[in-house]
């Protein structure tokens, strides 16, 4: 590979507070300098001017569902990360509900394969219960030595008590998280979209908040008595259960949480004519909801922004609502749902927005050599114009599945160049 | 609701092809009863009293041979008997497909039917489903008029219309004179299982537009408190006979034992509290209209002396279907390709 000089551009590492003009040099797969601008001779190197571009830490996504092994027509490990190139991000960490269910180290190890043609690192997370049934742990030692960094059921949640218990009491030990998707099964049975009058008008059974909220408190509670355990809590949705996680974290428990760009973007309402484009689990939920979801956001009770990309495919999705599947795409429109409401909706600094996308995501699961911009680092990078304006256009992504309900919204703010591990994976 | 095709040439030419769920609805379905603006619904029961008075061989010719599918995915007696004489007395040839003997069974989507269906030549789909919008999703699909048949709990628009002239009917309300004070100071009390029941959504979306005040009313299982967030003009009574009290018109529904979902429903209690019996409508309701969408289980909701009485109107609103369902299949077939007027 030939090294890259990226020259001139505002290179922003929210990890060690640097927001400065730097000439960044790319070589062997790493960070080989970053210095003030012009400072790095390069013979040999591709230049890339980046006068006006943001230089950034490639993205980092905890929760992609990526479909392989299985269910390659939703979306391939290669099509999901060239998705994940387009829109910055250079490292994914990728949900076990494949099929088989990823709860061997077998399965966690094809995932990483250099056949599977990835366009970014791929980190598996393993299934916390053998095919994510709820009823027997996998070894979670066996599964972190094949490269898995956390276990979870997600797409179900670990619902019994005792295995739970038993999850983050075998994942404390090895310094892994559990990663819960909090839904109160018992509670949501047939039920397609957030409870609630519109659920009521639109004669749709409706997911009450106490089926997420209900089950992070008792995620807690369990904390509370495992050593060293931490809890991760996906996909967060509402305000109940982000109280809950903020009261834990003041008490010192680790506890850790992210939000999907949807749930600070879109409220319920954006089901319109039952548009399965807006549906998802956990569901849109309403204005208060979606409010708490950016407060969290502005106050650092959530760590991170991660996509929950779920590809589907077209005739999955052109279904009656109740019997299309949950679940959108999201790599493509992440950065710039963040940059358009987060930073220039509620001023948070842009340092902070790629914050939450690039250092805290990666402290919150504890992943290694990725996030920074430091000499020596990785040469994971993301270079994106601040100002460009641009249309998203479903039809156009790189994702296998069209299932995105952002088609045609405006951004500003576009991915220029995306460099994972030394080699260019997109360029516009 | 609908954007037509019309609407949309007023926009630039754009290149990008919409997508699924962008594609426009037919301006002449029939969808939410919350879509009609009050001059559409004044237009319909105008229309439904000039199709139920003009001569049969007449009206016969109005839409002659041409074509008007029912798809049914549940069960009905009502609605498509209803549907079918009125698409056969304007002249159209109809032809029912139902889950139970067509390729819906070996599993084929909805989607695909409706593009099957619209290859044969229909101009207009009624659709009854069991899953709430699936109208929506047939219009998208073949871009003609759906009229919606019943969708899940979500709606049933033609029965809320035909309810609407029937009580139009009962307080000798002309259709011409229909604006949004022409049901002021009528409260009409929907009571039983308002939690599954489409006929009680539609006709609370579309009866407080034009000045009436619905009260829901039965137990908490089957009635949430958040059903008097539907609009305004809908409030909640638990108590049947305080509700009887306020009402110039009573509702009824069955207990809809197909979508319970594991509800308990103690069955005793219920019919002590909210059985429509001759002694409680004379004594609370003694002038009310009392009306039940169909079927009804006599001995539940309803008792036979109730349901077979003076104040009964249900043959009255069956008898209403034709008549409002000619109206709806006229409005369809009458406006051209995606719906212009």
């Amino acid at each position: 590979m030939k090294p890259i000089l990226l020259r001139g551009g505002r290179v922003i590492d929210p990890g060690s507070n640097l927001d400065a003009l730097r000439d960044v040099l790319l070589r062997d797969g790493k960070v080989a300098a970053i210095e003030p601008a012009g400072k790095i001779r390069a013979q040999g190197a591709e230049v890339i001017e980046a006068k006006g571009l943001i230089v950034a830490p490639g993205l980092i996504d905890i929760h992609v569902h990526l479909r392989e092994p299985g269910h390659g027509y939703k979306e391939t490990i290669a099509t999901g990360t060239a998705a994940a190139a387009a829109g910055g991000f250079t490292t994914v960490c990728a949900m076990p509900n494949t099929v088989p269910v990823n709860d061997s180290p077998e399965t966690t190890r094809w995932m990483q394969a250099p056949q599977r043609g990835a366009s970014a690192r791929v980190l598996p997370i393993g299934a916390a219960t053998r095919g994510s049934m709820g009823e027997t742990l996998t070894d979670y030692a066996v599964l972190q030595d094949a490269g898995a960094v956390a276990v979870t059921d997600d797409g179900k949640p670990i619902l019994g008590d005792a295995i739970m218990l038993a999850a983050l009491q075998a994942a404390a030990k090895l310094g892994l998280p559990v990663i819960q998707h909090a839904e109160d099964t018992r509670l949501t049975g047939g039920c397609s979209m957030n409870a609630g009058p519109l659920a009521f008008r639109m004669g749709l059974r409706g997911m009450p908040i106490e089926a997420e909220s209900g089950l992070v408190e008792r995620d807690i509670a369990l904390v509370r008595k495992v050593p060293n355990a931490h809890l991760h809590v996906a996909h967060l949705s509402t305000a109940k259960a982000l109280n809950a996680v903020r009261a834990a974290r003041k008490q010192g428990l680790r506890v850790t949480c992210e939000v999907t760009p949807h749930h600070f973007a879109l409220t319920e309402e954006r089901i319109g004519h039952y548009d399965t484009n807006a549906k998802m689990n956990p569901p849109l939920r309403a204005e208060a909801d979606r409010a708490a979801m950016i407060e969290g956001l502005l106050d650092g009770t959530l760590d991170a922004i991660a996509t929950d990309h779920a590809p589907h495919a077209a005739h999955e999705k052109e279904q009656e609502f109740d019997r299309a599947p949950n679940g959108i795409t999201g790599l493509e429109t992440a950065l710039g749902l963040a940059i358009r409401i987060l930073h220039r909706e509620h001023r948070m600094p842009l340092a902070k927005v790629l914050a939450l996308l690039i250092n805290r995501p990666a402290q919150a699961l504890g992943l290694k050599n990725c996030g920074s911009l430091a000499a020596g680092s990785s040469a994971d990078v993301v270079v994106f114009d601040p100002e460009e304006k641009w249309t998203f256009r479903a039809a156009d992504s790189k994702s296998k599945s069209k299932n995105t309900p952002f088609d045609g919204w405006e951004f500003q703010g576009r991915v220029r160049l995306t460099v994972s591990q030394g080699r260019i994976t997109f360029r516009r | 609701m609908a954007q037509t095709r019309k609407s949309s040439r007023k926009t630039p030419p754009q290149s990008v092809q919409p997508t699924f769920f962008q594609q426009p609805i037919h301006s002449g379905s029939a969808i939410s009863a919350g879509d009609f603006s009050v001059a559409e619904v004044r237009r319909i029961l105008e229309s439904a009293d000039a199709l139920e008075k003009e001569d049969p061989l007449r009206r016969a010719r109005r839409f002659a041979k041409r074509r008007v599918a029912l798809l049914f995915y549940e069960s009905s007696t009502r609605t498509r008997t209803s549907f079918e004489l009125a698409a056969k007395a304007l002249g159209a040839d109809t032809t029912l497909v139902s889950s139970l003997s067509s390729s819906i069974e070996k599993g084929e989507s909805l989607k695909d039917t409706g593009i099957t269906l619209k290859a044969l030549g229909p101009e207009c789909i009624i659709l009854r489903s069991p899953y709430s919008g699936a109208p929506y999703l047939l219009a998208r699909a073949t871009g003609l008029p759906v009229l919606n048949a019943g969708d899940g709990m979500a709606e049933h628009p033609s029965q809320a219309l035909l309810d609407l002239r029937t009580m139009l009917q009962f307080l000798g309300i002309r259709s011409s004179s229909v604006n949004e004070q022409t049901l002021r100071g009528v409260t009409v009390s929907i009571v039983g299982d308002i939690l599954h029941s489409r006929v009680a959504r539609s006709n609370a979306l579309l009866l407080p537009r034009l000045g009436a005040k619905v009260i829901f009313c039965g137990p908490p299982a089957l009635l949430p408190e958040i059903a008097a967030q539907m609009g305004p003009g809908v409030v909640i009574e638990r108590d049947l006979e305080t509700a009887l009290r306020k009402s110039q018109i009573v509702m009824m529904l069955r207990i809809q034992a197909e979508r319970l979902a594991g509800l308990q429903i103690d069955l005793d209690d219920y019919r002590r509290r909210y059985q429509a019996i001759g002694e409680r409508i004379a004594a609370h309701a003694p002038k009310a209209l009392v009306m039940h969408p169909g079927p009804i289980i006599r001995g539940m909701e309803i008792t036979s002396e109730v349901a077979d009485g003076p104040q009964s109107a249900i043959a009255q609103q069956v008898h209403n279907g034709v008549p409002i369902r000619m109206a709806l299949v006229a409005r369809a077939l009458g406006r051209g390709k995606g719906g212009q007027r």
